[in-house]
């Protein structure tokens, strides 16, 4: 693998945002261990590969649509630290001064269209902006993150179908972490999952979403792909969420196993992974990437922090934003 | 002044709207060179091209999806629902995602769209294609309601819609589409939440919507003649409702029905009825009434049909007992 100077940078921002995900997940869960978080939340950690390969091939005027599991594409399309955990507490300086709260969290600023609490319920919108983009001659390109889960929804049939005749700049990212909630995958989804998109004649791939550099070369390709009008593109992501389906979810075996966790950990995490190949290419010492962390958690503790600390919205916001002026 | 029917009323507003901002299109089913089973889109296509009036296949859900992503990004979409009763089918796109994005995000995402779509019954449709659906909408905070009376209305409301930066669902009644009314050839918009006196009058309040209007002046002259002073009132839009001119028309008259082709129960008139009650409740002498369409699903039969919704004789007869003093409680 070649090793420019830009492609180093590249590397290390992709570690980079790597560990803040899964620092700003191993916060977030602490928020809800220790009941400082109103409601719960969906952890992405385990996944970090996924989100930070393909928002690391996008640009901030490209959008993305996320999904209930969605502060891993937040954070890898651009979002601060200290706007996302006053969202997740329902703060008034959250990027959605404290009305979306996690399931909702979008980033207007980077592209982030927003998380989405009805499973594959962003389809639409993300096909939609694509339509957009080809109708005003505008050439970004969206990502529709949704996981193996929504493949169930006929939205996604209907979108496809549409995005396929129309070669809109779109690309299905099915994140398949294995678990429809708290079924396997392998009990909801007749048949192979790419095929479903090969239905449409939408080319389809599946890739390792464990292994960042992976993820990140072949969106690179689709995205330019796209912008030159061959899309809509389809890519299955086989990875892992760490965590049950949501915070709360802490006793899993009746659906999986404690050994299949532990192997997904130990053998395949993305972050990991990806650290051994820096160190073993020369790209970056233990020491510099320890300090990279080191200074990741202190980013993450202040917001943590700050948010804590952050004023409630004034009740007169409540009815506030119902209608745009 | 010239008279133009509804149908071609929504057709100049469309047209005018798509000249003046490039980011308008039209999405739906047969839209393009069929121009709609109702041939209310005819010739767009041939001015606009394909790109912007794009024919999609039978996904509801699907396009309407799409309108919710176009409009969150830039574009000003205009979506034609085939059937009013095909909004079951994109409830979350229209309730779940459109209506509450802008709200969800802080007021940093708009949702630009209109949903052009119908109503009535008596057309002989049955049950799937004849329901006035406009409550369920109406229900849903983040939505406008606009419901257009006549070609006029239909022109300036449906501009207004397209230029609003909320989602905005139009419900034009079906059998509407063909009927004249006078439409200038200048341009005009006709303003959300403000409420239009068709007829003043001094004995009772007439609030009736879309095609319900002409059922209440039909009453009100008939009425009329035997010296009851009918006040008709349009609302125009639902969502934002004009209730100030509501309200202090009925605290003039101090008797009110309101009438609206959706079911009578929790509907439109239900919502309209409560308000007065709660706000002119000293100024009334009879209690308000709702006369919506039977809480039954629309029947095929003509002998059955015609019995399902309000018409000009059953709301003469309503009012004639409200003036009177009869009491109308159910024992």
């Amino acid at each position: 693998m070649a090793k420019a100077k830009t492609n180093t940078e590249d590397y290390l921002r992709m570690y980079r945002q790597m560990v803040r995900i899964r620092t700003f997940e191993d916060n977030a869960n602490q928020l809800y261990l220790n009941a400082k978080m109103p409601g719960l939340t969906h952890m992405y950690s385990g996944e970090e590969a996924v989100a930070v390969g393909i928002c690391e091939a996008l640009t901030d005027d490209d959008r993305i649509t996320s999904t209930h599991r969605g502060h891993g594409h937040c954070v890898a399309k651009g979002a601060n630290f200290k706007e996302m955990f006053c969202e997740l507490l329902g703060k008034e300086e959250g990027y959605c001064r404290g009305k979306g709260g996690s399931m909702h969290i979008a980033d207007q600023s980077h592209g982030n269209l927003g998380a989405n609490a009805i499973v594959g319920g962003s389809m639409g919108i993300a096909t939609g902006s694509a339509l957009r983009a080809k109708l005003l001659g505008q050439d970004d390109v969206t990502v529709c993150f949704f996981g193996d889960g929504a493949t169930a929804q006929g939205l996604l049939y209907e979108v496809m179908n549409m995005a396929a005749l129309w070669n809109l700049p779109v690309i299905y990212a099915c994140e398949n972490n294995g678990y429809s909630e708290y079924t396997k995958t392998e009990e909801i989804a007749a048949g192979s999952i790419t095929a479903r998109a090969e239905a449409f004649g939408i080319e389809a791939f599946k890739v390792d979403g464990q292994d960042v550099l992976a993820v990140n070369e072949l969106t690179q390709k689709l995205v330019a792909r796209c912008r030159k009008g061959e899309g809509p593109f389809f890519i299955e992501l086989e990875t892992y969420r760490y965590h049950g389906h949501h915070v709360g979810d802490i006793n899993r075996e009746y659906y999986r196993t404690k050994d299949e966790e532990k192997s997904w950990k130990e053998d395949r995490d993305p972050i990991v992974r990806f650290r051994g190949y820096l160190v073993e290419q020369g790209i970056a010492t233990e020491d510099e990437l320890e300090a990279m962390n080191a200074e990741i958690a202190k980013d993450a503790s202040e917001a943590v922090a700050y948010a804590e600390q952050a004023a409630y919205p004034d009740g007169s916001e409540v009815n506030m934003h119902v209608y745009a002026d | 002044m010239r008279e133009i029917t509804l149908s071609q009323a929504v057709n100049e507003a469309l047209a005018e709207e798509m000249r003046r901002d490039p980011t308008t299109f039209i999405l739906g089913e047969d839209v393009a060179e069929a121009g709609t089973p109702f041939k209310v889109l005819s010739g767009l296509v041939e001015e606009f091209g394909t790109a912007r009036v794009i024919d999609t296949p039978i996904s509801e859900p699907g396009f309407m999806g799409l309108a919710v992503g176009a409009a969150m990004t830039g574009a000003r979409p205009i979506v034609d629902l085939m059937f009013g009763d095909f909004i079951f089918l994109i409830m979350d796109q229209l309730c779940n995602q459109a209506a509450k994005i802008h709200y969800m995000s802080g007021g940093k995402l708009n949702v630009p769209l209109v949903l052009r779509t119908n109503m009535g019954a008596t057309r002989r449709s049955a049950a799937q294609h004849s329901q006035s659906l406009q409550a369920l909408v109406a229900h849903i905070p983040g939505v406008k309601v606009a419901m257009p009376s006549s070609a006029y209305e239909a022109k300036g409301l449906l501009k207004t819609a397209i230029r609003d930066n909320n989602p905005v669902v139009i419900f034009e009644d079906k059998l509407m589409y063909q009927d004249k009314a006078p439409v200038p050839e200048e341009e005009y918009l006709i303003p959300f939440g403000v409420a239009n006196v068709k007829r003043e009058g001094s004995d009772i309040t007439l609030i009736a919507t879309s095609s319900m209007v002409q059922v209440a002046e039909k009453a009100a002259a008939t009425l009329a003649k035997e010296g009851i002073e009918c006040e008709v009132i349009d609302p125009r839009t639902i969502v934002p409702l004009d209730e100030a001119t509501l309200i202090a028309s009925v605290k003039k008259t101090s008797r009110a029905i309101v009438i609206d082709e959706g079911h009578q129960s929790y509907g439109v008139t239900s919502e309209i009825a409560s308000r007065l009650n709660e706000k002119a409740f000293y100024y009334l002498d009879a209690p308000v009434v709702r006369m919506g369409a039977m809480d039954v699903p629309i029947p095929f039969s003509p002998a059955l049909e015609d019995l399902t919704v309000p018409t000009p004789e059953a709301v003469a007869d309503m009012a004639r007992k409200l003036c009177a003093g009869d009491m109308i409680h159910a024992a």
